[in-house]
């Protein structure tokens, strides 16, 4: 068998489960609804899309980065600055702006201390920077506490933030990327051209700290209050369902006109998702066959030999890296635009960081083809370990009598994701190191 | 001024609470560090370890107290302690021969082990989770205060109260103790001494008849041992919950790195520096600077710099810190 025809047999075992999910149930083995079918789909797509922002970061250029979730978060950050109206109020007392003036005034100070940290040597470096460093922190909090204070108690039931600028959400797609690169920026600057490992930590910590931030500054997207409602690039269900010609168009189809907009809507917004999948993937692919791919790969296999061609191997890393997460970010604005509402507690970094790791590997690092794979394969099994996992533990306590234990075996079914996908994670490593789809 | 009421101030909501987190995160790094020095990766497992040992040790705690043995004024979580560090070194030499063993006779990446010791993270969250559930267990017992609040005002006369709670005390009076053993272990034995050198130098030590299955068992039963301690401690202060260990991850490289991966001296200084700098930076010092202070100076503002949802911020700064001017750390670390 081919390889090309391996890969398109693998494709279509996926794209097989996704129509059994959809049309049949066996058993209670899928659901059998076009509605979680196409949930799958679409959570598939975005992660397809963040595999592919891992896989670059890793399969090209083998750096391993631990804070996925955050990038997404932040890149989830986006819809709501962009697309939720303005709200006006903390605008024209002047809260916001001064709030922005803070932020800015923080930035300055720590621009001056890297100005200070290049120019001046020793002790009185130390000292300068310290006094600096101190000075500004209180002046921060001078400016910023009071405009928060304000800003956050404008209507807390309600508003409580700043708003956003009430542009087309779709705006906010690229915009996630920026806000995440940024991120990434920072990250690369400091922990990049150390050893390894603390590229692992420092990206562990920073996902933690934009976590703390969005959970806890409420003047900004309301924190854990959560912001719902952020504009869609979809028509809505009830819309649909009061348009007479979209009715007239179910009925044809021969189902009631609940179901079909639902349909509809997750339908339109897989179109938009396979869109950006498609060009991510046409650059992506473009990328790794160009000059710059191979030198990519160059440093990935051997960075002392690369250097010494004379590559600039810090400076390559800190571009990859920045490519990789803005991809991370763009992929959780769509999350946001999808779920239409930003909650910031259900960032998990099990569920976001490592679950992309595990469709990585398993997809087969280096190999784009291999990473999409992962994204859709993987997903589908965290979305139906759980209920097979529930099925599987019903048949084992079966004939058991009601008990302590039987309900404690029943209960703990739902935690056989995260054990099914170490497994499967380890396996892969240990078996199969390649992935399903191997580099060529 | 008052500076008598302000040192107990001070004592009651920064030191001893910053002693006693120190001392759990210096026994996480150690932890930590044992193992890259030894086995050369960071171990993203740690935190997990650390989960099921706990959970292990509240398993075998509720067994004692089924059969109604107590250890009177002390937790019985004490006595359940070496059971739970059997199974928890039973389960990472099983995960040792299963896993790692394949990777390091390949001679792989550092970096792979990483990411295989995050494999190995997911299964042992799972298992954890599977035998005790999300939900949050206290599972101290025993007295609860060396001295409270209302006694030592009493005793004293002061205007503020000191509790020291019983947790605290055991806390550090045990990682006194164990980390004495481990120094004494690690200089003083045969195994200790081979430990080292392989640490220091693989080549030669292998040269030199030392067996490395053996060092890597001892190793690991070590840090088993750790991490089931740390996190023994860790749920006796706050409370047992599966999510919060891995959370702990953050601090306890920050600690093992900023006193240099694979500097065991190191790995105790850097805890109690991360411990100190998040309680230092996340406590109100409004009431200690309003005894300090003179009247006209007192303060109107909490004083506190920084909300205490972003301790973990603390950690991260120090760490990026130190990643910047002393990549190697306090202690000269290895730095590949």
């Amino acid at each position: 068998m081919s390889n090309q025809l391996r890969n398109i047999l693998l494709f279509g075992f996926v794209g097989l489960l996704i129509v059994l999910e959809g049309t049949t149930t066996m058993g209670g083995l899928f659901g059998g609804s076009w509605n979680t079918a196409l949930g799958i789909l679409n959570m598939g797509l975005i992660s397809a899309i963040l595999a592919l922002g891992v896989n670059m970061q890793w399969g090209y250029a083998g750096l391993f980065n631990v804070g996925v979730v955050g990038f997404v978060a932040l890149g989830g950050l986006a819809p709501v600055l962009i697309a939720t109206p303005p709200v006006a109020a903390v605008w024209t007392a002047g809260g916001a702006f001064r709030i922005l003036f803070a932020l800015a005034f923080g930035a300055a100070v720590i621009g001056a201390a890297i100005f200070l940290n290049k120019r001046m040597r020793g002790k009185a470096r130390a000292l300068a920077m310290l006094a600096l460093l101190i000075a500004g922190f209180f002046l921060f909090r001078a400016i910023f506490d009071p405009a928060v204070t304000l800003v956050e108690g404008y209507q807390p039931a309600t508003h409580s933030n700043i708003g956003g600028l009430g542009l087309p959400v779709l705006l906010a797609w690229p915009v996630g990327g920026l806000f995440a690169a940024g991120a990434a920026w920072i990250i690369g600057k400091t922990a990049l051209g150390l050893r390894s490992d603390y590229l692992a930590i420092a990206t562990l910590g920073i996902a933690e700290i934009i976590i703390a931030v969005m959970k806890n500054e409420d003047w900004l997207a309301r924190g854990v209050k959560n912001v719902i409602g952020i504009p869609r690039p979809v028509p809505y269900e009830v819309d649909l369902q009061q348009s007479a010609g979209f009715v007239e168009f179910a009925e044809r189809f021969g189902s009631d006109p609940v179901t079909a907009s639902t349909v509809v809507v997750k339908l339109l917004y897989a179109l938009l998702f396979v869109a950006v999948l498609a060009i991510i993937m046409w650059a992506a692919q473009l990328a790794l066959n160009s000059p710059w791919g191979r030198m990519m790969r160059a440093i990935r296999d051997n960075e002392t030999a690369a250097e010494a061609m004379g590559k600039n191997v810090t400076r390559r890393h800190l571009q990859i890296f920045i490519i990789g997460s803005a991809i991370c970010g763009l992929a959780g604005a769509m999350i946001v635009t999808l779920d239409s509402q930003l909650t910031p507690g259900t960032y998990n970094p099990l569920r976001f960081t490592f679950l992309v790791w595990v469709m990585v590997i398993v997809g087969g690092s280096g190999n784009n083809w291999g990473a999409i794979l992962g994204g859709f394969l993987i997903w589908f099994l965290w979305i139906k370990v759980e209920p097979w996992g529930n099925q599987l533990m019903q048949l084992v306590t079966y004939g058991m009598a009601d008990g302590a234990l039987k309900r404690h075996l029943l209960d703990s079914a739902a935690h056989m994701r995260l054990l099914t996908m170490g497994l499967v994670l380890l396996l892969v490593l240990r078996f199969s190191p390649r992935g399903l789809i191997p580099e060529k | 001024m008052d500076l008598l009421n302000a040192l107990v101030t001070l004592l009651n909501f920064v030191v001893i609470p910053a002693a006693s987190y120190g001392a759990q995160l210096a026994l996480g790094a150690l932890g930590v560090t044992l193992i890259y020095g030894i086995l050369r990766f960071s171990n993203f497992a740690h935190g997990d370890t650390m989960a099921f040992g706990t959970a292990m040790v509240i398993l075998f705690t509720w067994w004692l107290q089924g059969m109604g043995v107590h250890l009177g004024p002390l937790p019985t979580a004490l006595l359940a302690l070496p059971f739970g560090i059997a199974v928890t070194a039973a389960l990472v030499l099983f995960t040792d021969r299963a896993v790692y063993r394949f990777y390091r006779r390949q001679k792989a990446a550092p970096v792979i082990l990483v990411i295989v010791s995050m494999g190995v993270m997911f299964i042992m969250n799972g298992v954890t989770r599977f035998i005790i559930g999300v939900e949050e267990i206290r599972f101290e017992d025993g007295e609860r205060f060396v001295i409270t609040a209302g006694e030592f005002k009493k005793m004293t006369g002061l205007a503020e109260g000191l509790a020291f709670r019983s947790t605290q005390a055991i806390t550090i009076v045990t990682a006194i103790i164990v980390v004495a053993a481990l120094f004494w272990f690690l200089n003083r034995t045969r195994t200790g001494k081979s430990m080292r050198a392989f640490s220091d130098n693989e080549d030669l030590a292998l040269l030199s008849g030392i067996n490395p299955e053996r060092v890597v068992a001892v190793t690991w039963i070590i840090a088993a041992g750790l991490a089931t301690i740390a996190g023994t401690l860790y749920g006796l202060d706050k409370a047992f919950k599966a999510f919060n260990y891995f959370q702990l991850l953050l601090p306890i490289f920050a600690s093992a790195i900023v006193g240099g991966l694979g500097s065991p001296l190191g790995a105790i200084a850097g805890g109690f520096l991360v411990a100190f700098s998040e309680v230092g930076f996340t406590y109100a010092w409004k009431k200690v600077a309003t005894y300090v202070l003179p009247d006209s100076l007192a303060p109107d503002s909490l004083l506190q710099l920084m909300s205490t949802d972003y301790k973990f911020a603390v950690s991260f700064a120090i760490l990026i810190i130190v990643l910047l001017f002393k990549p190697t750390g306090l202690f000269q670390g290895k730095s590949v």
